[in-house]
Order: structure tokens, then sequence, then C-alpha cells
């Protein structure tokens, strides 16, 4: 098998600053620097990871554990301090649906605009509209302004948008609580479909029943350590265990 | 689909990779200037009101109150065409400057080439500048104004110098803006003096006379030197030369002291050096500070 993903012993301290103004800085340095300016934690820990091609990982744990550091590591939105992170292919992440969404703009222009942010191409927007129209069961509201949107059609249509974007790396982080019942079952197929079409899936959720129909292969952290890696029915029975 | 190779994702190409996303370039000056003015009545005028009021104010202050128009041929001309180039440097670098704070929550979630950022701030005040460029061009039009290829030449270089100013202190203040919010208060200040430190609202001549007579033939030499080198006054000069020169004559304007000596041999090839380091050294540091932006916000 293709490695898709390849962590290497990555670690990333967190500095937690109480200041942010370079007078405080200062006035910290002139005062003989008593104190602590900053608190430093370990959001990861020597953290390593090979996701194959194809797979579907759940990344379980608690509140802290690091799992979306990580995931934003693999994304590349942070790099780590040390340790390397590689991937082999697109990387689009779910994270946080609606991040690229303007409120003044129109559903159409929020559609362009987020799918340009995600990484496709006008061509490839313009190709997949339709379909993006269709899946967010938004209709003739797509050339409102998005700040008119209910809460629900709001993520409906973010939802629609990345899950078009089809890269090779999907990283799904706590969205699947999107909308109501029948737009989560929605979602949740189609994310099963690209599982079954050999997308690489690394999955951040709570909803363990819901991960654990979703993925196969299950990765516990704890502190910003990985506790343990096997099948998601073993790793979520040990974390209910553990707490 | 495993014919990619694995590479480490976070690191991209800098500004290069801006080029590689003209698509959402586009699509982000394109959001900037829709949101920019909405719900307001005038909508895209305010580009002509706001600098059609400062040109009024500074006219009559110094104009006439001053007495700039006795001794400069054609004020109001001098005057707008150094006023539209340091208002687009303005907009441009202060809002350049915001634009990594003020996109935080996109930065923080997705990755994209950061630079695009602060590239589309600068883009954004490029097409407020058009208008204003517009009015002036009437008004060189009507004071007579008929250019060559030399003027057009100076008045590119001219513009060149102050969009590359602008995207490289804008890389350089937007990235530190994340660590210390004093940067942008910084360049406000900055800002603030860039109108008064270059020749916009009087002449080079006056700045000379001005340092001779405070500190003596040798440091006031030295002085205009380094006022000289502000790639700011390089560049407004150019657009002096381009834009008001031709619409001055022989008898009340001299031409070799209308614009500094050496203006477009020495002069534009310095600035355009000193924005070209600029450029580099606002990346370098641009990249050196982004691996931590997205713990930062």
């Amino acid at each position: 098998m293709v490695v898709a993903v390849d962590v290497q012993s990555i670690s990333k301290q967190f500095v937690l600053r109480h200041t942010r103004s370079i007078k405080e800085a200062f006035v910290w340095i002139v005062k003989g620097r008593k104190g602590d300016l900053s608190q430093k934690f370990h959001a990861l820990d020597g953290v390593s990871l090979q996701v194959e091609q194809g797979e579907s990982v759940a990344l379980l744990g608690l509140n802290g554990s690091g799992k979306s550091t990580l995931l934003k590591h693999i994304s590349g939105v942070m790099l780590p301090d040390s340790g390397t992170v590689r991937t082999r292919g697109r990387v689009a992440g779910l994270i946080e649906v609606g991040a690229g969404f303007h409120p003044d703009l129109s559903g159409r222009d929020n559609v362009y605009l987020n799918g340009a942010i995600l990484g496709m191409s006008e061509e490839q927007i313009n190709e997949r509209f339709e379909s993006i129209l269709d899946f967010s069961e938004i209709g003739q509201f797509i050339d409102t302004e998005v700040k008119f949107y209910s809460s629900g059609m709001y993520l409906r249509l973010a939802f629609s948008v990345a899950i078009h974007t089809d890269p090779e790396i999907f990283l799904i982080d706590e969205i699947l609580a999107v909308g109501d019942e029948p737009f989560q079952k929605k979602c949740l197929a189609k994310i099963k479909e690209l599982g079954d079409a050999g997308k690489t899936l690394i999955v951040v959720s709570h909803d363990l029943d819901l991960v654990s129909k979703v993925c196969r292969r299950g990765v516990l952290l704890e502190h910003g350590r990985i506790v343990m890696d096997g099948d998601v029915a073993d790793a979520v029975e040990t974390l209910r265990n553990r707490h | 689909m495993s014919s990619a190779e694995l590479v480490t994702p976070g690191f991209g190409g800098g500004l290069r990779d801006v080029l590689r996303s003209r698509y959402l370039l586009r699509l982000l000056v394109a959001k900037e200037l829709k949101v920019r003015y909405r719900g307001s009545v005038l909508g895209l005028l305010w580009s002509y009101v706001k600098p059609g009021v400062q040109f009024v104010v500074f006219w009559f202050a110094l104009g006439i109150f001053l007495g700039m128009n006795r001794n400069t041929e054609n004020y109001p001309i001098y005057l707008f065409s150094g006023i539209v180039l340091i208002n687009y440097f303005n907009e441009a670098l202060g809002n350049a400057a915001r634009s990594i704070v003020g996109n935080g929550g996109l930065i923080k979630k997705i990755y994209l080439p950061r630079e695009l950022f602060p590239v589309a701030s600068v883009w954004v005040s490029a097409v407020h500048f058009v208008p204003q460029l517009l009015v002036l061009l009437v008004a060189c039009f009507i004071g007579g104004w008929s250019p060559g290829p030399v003027q057009i030449a100076a008045a590119v270089a001219g513009f060149a110098i102050v969009t590359m100013l602008a995207v490289g202190l804008g890389l350089f203040f937007g990235a530190a803006n994340v660590y210390f919010r004093d940067s942008e208060n910084f360049v406000d200040m900055l800002l603030m003096i860039a109108t008064w430190a270059s020749p916009v609202l009087y002449s080079w001549t006056m700045v000379r006379d001005g340092l001779f007579d405070a500190f003596g033939s040798g440091p006031g030499e030295v002085l205009h030197t380094v006022y000289q080198t502000n790639p700011l006054t390089i560049a407004v000069e150019l657009f002096h030369f381009a834009f008001w020169m031709p619409t001055t004559s022989m008898p009340r304007t001299d031409p070799l002291l209308a614009v500094p000596p050496n203006l477009l041999d020495i002069w534009t090839p310095i600035g355009l050096g000193i924005a070209l380091a600029v450029i580099l050294g606002g990346q370098l540091t641009f990249r050196r500070l982004e691996g931590r932006f997205a713990q930062e916000l």
C-alpha cells in the first residue's frame, strides 16, 4: 500500500502568552524577568502516525488531547516544533465549515470564494456548481446574502462546498453535526461514499457511535500522545472504559 | 492517484504561490470591493469624494493661505499628482498591515498562501487609485498636458515603486502585527510621516534651501541626500515629472529645477532597487514568522 500521510514524531509546544504588547514585554524585562511572561504546554508530544491511501482513521480523545492540533499539522496550518509531516496528494480540510464565508456576500459568491479558498479552480467550481446547489438544498436562496440564512442553511451550503472539493485526503473535524437529521444522514452517506471511492479520511469527532460507522481504524490520543492505535471499535471501547 | 510525491504541507512558495492562485486573489479582491462600501448610498463614489475634499482642503490651506499658488506654476496639478500617489500608498500599507490579523479566522483554519491577503489589500487600493488617476488626467489635459513615452514610463516607474514598497512593508508589518498589535499603530504613525516626508505639499527646492539654511551646506547636503533617497520622494517626483511638468512652461518654471537633477538616470534605479530590497526583506520576514500564525492569532 501507499502511504498518504506520514507523521514522524512531531512535537508542538504552545505558549500561553499573557501579554500582547511590546510595553508589557519591556516592563517585564526591566523588572528582571520576574514571574512567567509565558506558560508552555505540550499539545503534541512525539506523535507518529502513518495513514495509507484509502484508509479511514478516527482520531479519538477527550477535549485538549491534541486531535485537532494533529489535524492542523496535517493540513499545513500549523508547523511542528520538531519532527516532520508529509502528505501525498491534495489535502482538503472540512475543518470548521464556513470559515471562509462572508456574511455580506450572496450564497453564490460564497460558493465561488470558499471553493477557491479550498483549492478549486474556476472551471471546477463552474462544473460542480449545480451539484453543490443540489446537495445543499438551498434552492432559490442561493442569490440571497448569507447573513439572512438560517444557521442550518449556512452550514449546509458550507458543507456542500467542502464535500465537492474532491481532494485525495479529507480531514474532517467535528462537522458531522450539520443540519437536521435527514441532512446529517445525507452527509454521512456522502462521506462513506468518499471512503468507498478510495479517498483517505481522517476524522475527528466526539460522536463515538458515528465515528465507528465511518472509520475502520481508531487512534486514541491523550495529553498529546498516542496511547492506542487499532481497530476503531477497540479504540472507542478503551476511551469509554478509561473515563 | 498515487503518482504524487510525499510533500511537507505548510511550506508555500511565498509570493510565487500568489501568482499561482490568481483566481483566488481575484475573488478576494472582488469580495473586498463589494463589501467595502456596502450599505452606503454613494458607494464607489466615496473613492472620488474623499480625495476631492482632501485636495480642496490642502489647496486652500497651502495654495492660498501659505502662498504656494504664487511660487509654483499649476500648483493644483502639482499637489494632486502627489496626493493620489501618497493616498494609494497610505491605503495600501494601512490595509495590508491589518490584513493578516483581519483574516485570522481563515488563516487559523485553512492552509492557503497567506501572502494573498496583503497582496489583495494592495490590489484593492490600486483599484481605488484608478478613479483618482482619471481625475488627475482630466486636470492635466485641461492644463495642456501632452505626454511622451518618457512621461508614461516615469509614471509607471513611480507606481511600481510605491506598489512594491506597499507589498514589502505590508508583508513585514502584517506578519509583525500577529505578534505585537503595536505594529498597526506604528504603521499609522509611519503613514502620517510619509505625507510630509516626501515633496507632496511643497517642492524639493524648498527642502534643499531649508536644510542648507538650517544646517549649513555640508550637513545640509547630507540630509538632503537622505531625504532624496526615500523611495516615496523618488516616486512622487516621478509623478511630478510625468503629470505636472509637461503642463508648465519656461519663464515661470525652470525645467532644470522643476524636479531634482538626475531623477531619471540615477534616482529612479535607486528607488526601484530599494523597493525591490524592501519586498525581498518583507517576504523573508513573513516566511520566518508565518509558521506560528495559526497559534498566535
